[in-house]
């Protein structure tokens, strides 16, 4: 068991390094570093004073060097200003240049300076991360019951109206698009032209406010109430209540054809007995996997959720520094979305083997 | 003119798709007709709900191929005074034989919604189904080996799909679909690898299963590398000295990555498959008759996993489709002017709450059609299982 997790950790850790290393490729390409020199210095430079920038601020080194130095491996660059004021990746206004460290990579806690929103890195995720654990959190509360009883209710008996019908719905779900399913909410619900709320303001029933929902979540980053946060935590699980549901609704259907199932109907149980105490903690084992495995589509959906309600938090952060290359904004976007993605991986697999006793790692 | 009432509109709507409704009354006619010797496709005649997805995929591709015969206006021309225009307004001043209605409404620049959505069919079909036949092509041609030989070249095929798996698909898209990056000319190195791989793909086929007949393995092989290196070399570097096949470099960007975000998916698939395949018994006897590593794999595994592999290519395209609109939502690689509905969509957000129709109607067309397919592939595993 030790040894897997640690060589899995080790190929965590291989992954994350030729991801990051990707990214920080993609996003230090010549034309990315030369829109960047014009959009931080003056937009008409010319393409002399762009390469007399880039050099002044450390981007002249070959893409390895500079990568080491955003790791942290290699020792930050240093140059001096036509004045002679020392200039380097670790040098800090008011900070001696006795005292200036040699190294200032992520691995010495330094993300970097976001040159969208002007504030440290660091600062900047910890608040978007903390936006959007609380629309994880909503969607991860709505999404995992509702799937799961949707899965058990329709494979409990394979084939019957229920299951038709439940099946279709979950079919439905999944063949739309977060950033469909939003637009076709907000418009039923949360405009007042359109949708449902004319309705219900007519007939009296909805007093105060002009519509059901809030079509933007803006508010709710202060203060999360029902009425601002329904829309997109129902936008991001729809997509995933679907997906769960038809995984728990295959291992359903195949538990319940297995041979203790029926010797417990023939020992008399009753059938509702039969699925609460025989088939469900059986049952439950594949979706388990499923639903850790949907934690990399739930980013997915919270870019889109988080654009389309103006919510700012990891998506919408993501988005922003994306579209504004914000080279180490981005470079902390990705680091945190590739550990989501194989930390997950790393815990369905080990929780597998918890729940399954049947399969043996070594 | 008064605007039109709802029921008129759909009326009106449902009559302009009259060669659509045609179309597939000759399909549907003619397949059930002939369903018991048309294998897997008849049978899915017998399923309720893939004869349903059936219907609803044909309907898209068919307004794809008629779209010319369904506008009603140009999906580029804006109208003076349809600004937001609610659905079924009357144009204000209808040129001379013009149709006289905005069915669905205007957008905010004042174009037919009506017209950009069936147009919009078209530019998802164009790219859709052909970005899944390349990620098939990839994904076959990588996986096979990597399931039957296993060993060093699985292990560096598997980190390299779980690597770009590991990937968010929107950071991904937003780092790969830059005018930037068409600058720097790695879409067309991109392309320039993952072309060649049906090129790759065809001429093993043929040399595994011909290499004993010389003449016709000659011609076949030739065939193929005439054909695809002609078009390889138009498609990937655009120097087709013909001019037949080009790409703008903008669309080869969008298809390269969406490509390339595709093909590891399909890897996994097919190395999965291979390695429950390539235990079975036929597979041994082709071994002791001496057969070659690729004629088994392309010749007998590969036809035998057809039905999993079919399945999965429907709802790729659905997921295809999903990723292009995703594309489209964040205004990434195509023009702006384009009418594809996930660009539509994102222009009709922004005044979601107000005129909710710009963005509804191409949001309810991706969804219908992304459902179609799924509904198909369920409908084709539920039949290619009864086997």
């Amino acid at each position: 068991m030790l040894a897997f997790v640690l060589r899995r950790l080790g190929v965590m850790l291989l992954t994350a390094l030729a991801l990051t290393f990707i990214v920080f490729a993609l996003t230090n390409l010549q034309p990315n570093l030369e829109k960047l020199a014009k959009s931080e210095a003056s937009v008409r430079m010319s393409d002399d004073a762009v390469r007399a920038w880039l050099s002044e601020n450390g981007y002249s080194g070959t893409m390895i060097s500079r990568y080491g130095q955003w790791l942290g491996v290699l020792p930050g660059w240093t140059g001096a200003t036509a004045d002679g004021t020392a200039t380097g990746r670790c040098v800090e206004r008011g900070v001696a240049a006795e005292a200036t460290p040699r190294f200032c990579g992520i691995l010495q806690g330094d993300w970097g300076q976001s040159t969208v929103f002007k504030k440290p890195v660091l600062d900047m995720l910890g608040r978007a991360l903390g936006h959007t654990g609380w629309l994880m959190l909503a969607v991860m509360l709505v999404m995992v019951p509702t799937a799961l009883l949707i899965g058990v209710l329709a494979g409990m008996r394979e084939g019957s109206k229920t299951d038709r019908v439940l099946s279709t719905a979950a079919i439905a779900t999944t063949a739309t698009p977060e950033y469909v399913s939003g637009v076709i909410f907000i418009a039923l619900f949360a405009s007042a032209t359109a949708g449902i709320s004319p309705l219900l303001v007519e007939w009296g029933w909805l007093t105060g406010r002009k519509t059901l929902f809030q079509g933007t979540a803006t508010s709710a980053m202060d203060d999360i109430t029902f009425w601002n946060f329904a829309l997109p935590v129902m936008t991001i699980a729809l997509y995933g209540i679907g997906y769960i549901a038809r995984m728990t609704r295959a291992s359903m259907t195949e538990v319940m054809t297995q041979q203790y199932i029926r010797t417990a109907r023939l020992k008399g149980v009753g059938f509702g007995q039969v699925v609460m105490k025989h088939a469900l903690r059986n049952a439950l084992i594949a979706p388990f996997t499923v639903i850790m495995l949907q934690f990399p589509w739930l980013l997915n959906g919270v870019v889109i959720v988080e654009t389309l309600f103006n919510y700012k938090g990891f998506g919408w952060t993501l988005v922003q520094a994306a579209g504004n290359n914000d080279i180490d904004m981005l470079l902390a976007c990705s680091v945190v979305a590739v550990f989501v993605v194989l930390l997950t991986q790393l815990i369905s697999d080990i929780g597998y083997v918890f729940l399954n006793p049947r399969i043996r790692l070594s | 003119m008064e605007p039109l009432s709802w029921g008129a509109i759909f009326a009106k709507a449902a009559m302009q798709f009259w060669p659509v409704w045609a179309a597939m009354l000759v399909t549907f006619f003619l397949s059930t007709a002939l369903k018991r010797r048309l294998g897997l496709y008849g049978k899915l005649f017998d399923s309720t709900v893939g004869m349903f997805g059936f219907g609803i995929v044909t309907f898209w591709v068919f307004t794809a191929v008629f779209a010319d015969q369904i506008i009603t206006h140009d999906p580029l021309a804006q109208l003076s005074g349809m600004k937001n225009a609610l659905p079924g307004m009357a144009v204000k001043s209808p040129a001379e034989g013009g149709y006289p209605f905005y069915l669905f409404g205007g957008d905010s620049l004042a174009r037919d919604v009506f017209s950009r959505m069936v147009m919009g069919a078209r530019d998802v079909l164009k790219i859709a189904p052909a970005a899944t036949v390349f990620a098939f092509m990839v994904g076959v041609t990588l996986g096979l080996p990597a399931g039957y030989f296993g060993g060093k070249l699985d292990t560096f095929l598997s980190f390299l799909a779980n690597l770009v798996l590991a990937f968010p698909v929107i950071l991904l898209f937003y780092l790969l679909v830059t005018p930037e990056i068409v600058q720097t000319g790695i879409p067309v190195i991109f392309a320039a690898i993952l072309f060649v791989f049906p090129i790759v793909f065809f001429t093993i086929l043929f040399n595994s299963r011909f290499h004993m007949n010389p003449a016709k393995r000659n011609l076949y092989v030739g065939l193929t590398l005439a054909l695809g290196l002609w078009a390889y070399s138009g498609l990937a570097f655009n120097a087709d000295p013909v001019g037949l096949f080009s790409m703008d470099p903008n669309l080869l960007n969008v298809f390269v990555s969406v490509v390339f975000v595709n093909s590891p998916g399909v890897f996994r698939i097919v190395r999965g498959l291979v390695m429950d395949i390539k235990a079975r018994d036929y597979v041994a006897a082709g071994q002791t008759r001496g057969e070659s590593s690729w004629y088994i794999m392309l010749w007998e595994i590969l036809p035998n996993a057809r039905g999993p592999l079919i399945v999965d290519f429907c709802l790729r395209i659905g997921y295809t489709t999903i990723l292009l609109g995703t594309l489209g939502f964040f205004g990434l690689g195509v023009s702006p002017e384009s009418p594809d509905w996930g660009s539509t969509i994102d222009d009709g957000r922004k005044l979601l709450a107000i005129f909710p129709h710009a963005a509804v109607v191409p949001a309810l067309a991706l969804m219908s059609l992304v459902l179609g397919l799924n509904l198909l592939a369920d409908g084709l595993r539920e039949e290619s299982l009864k086997d």
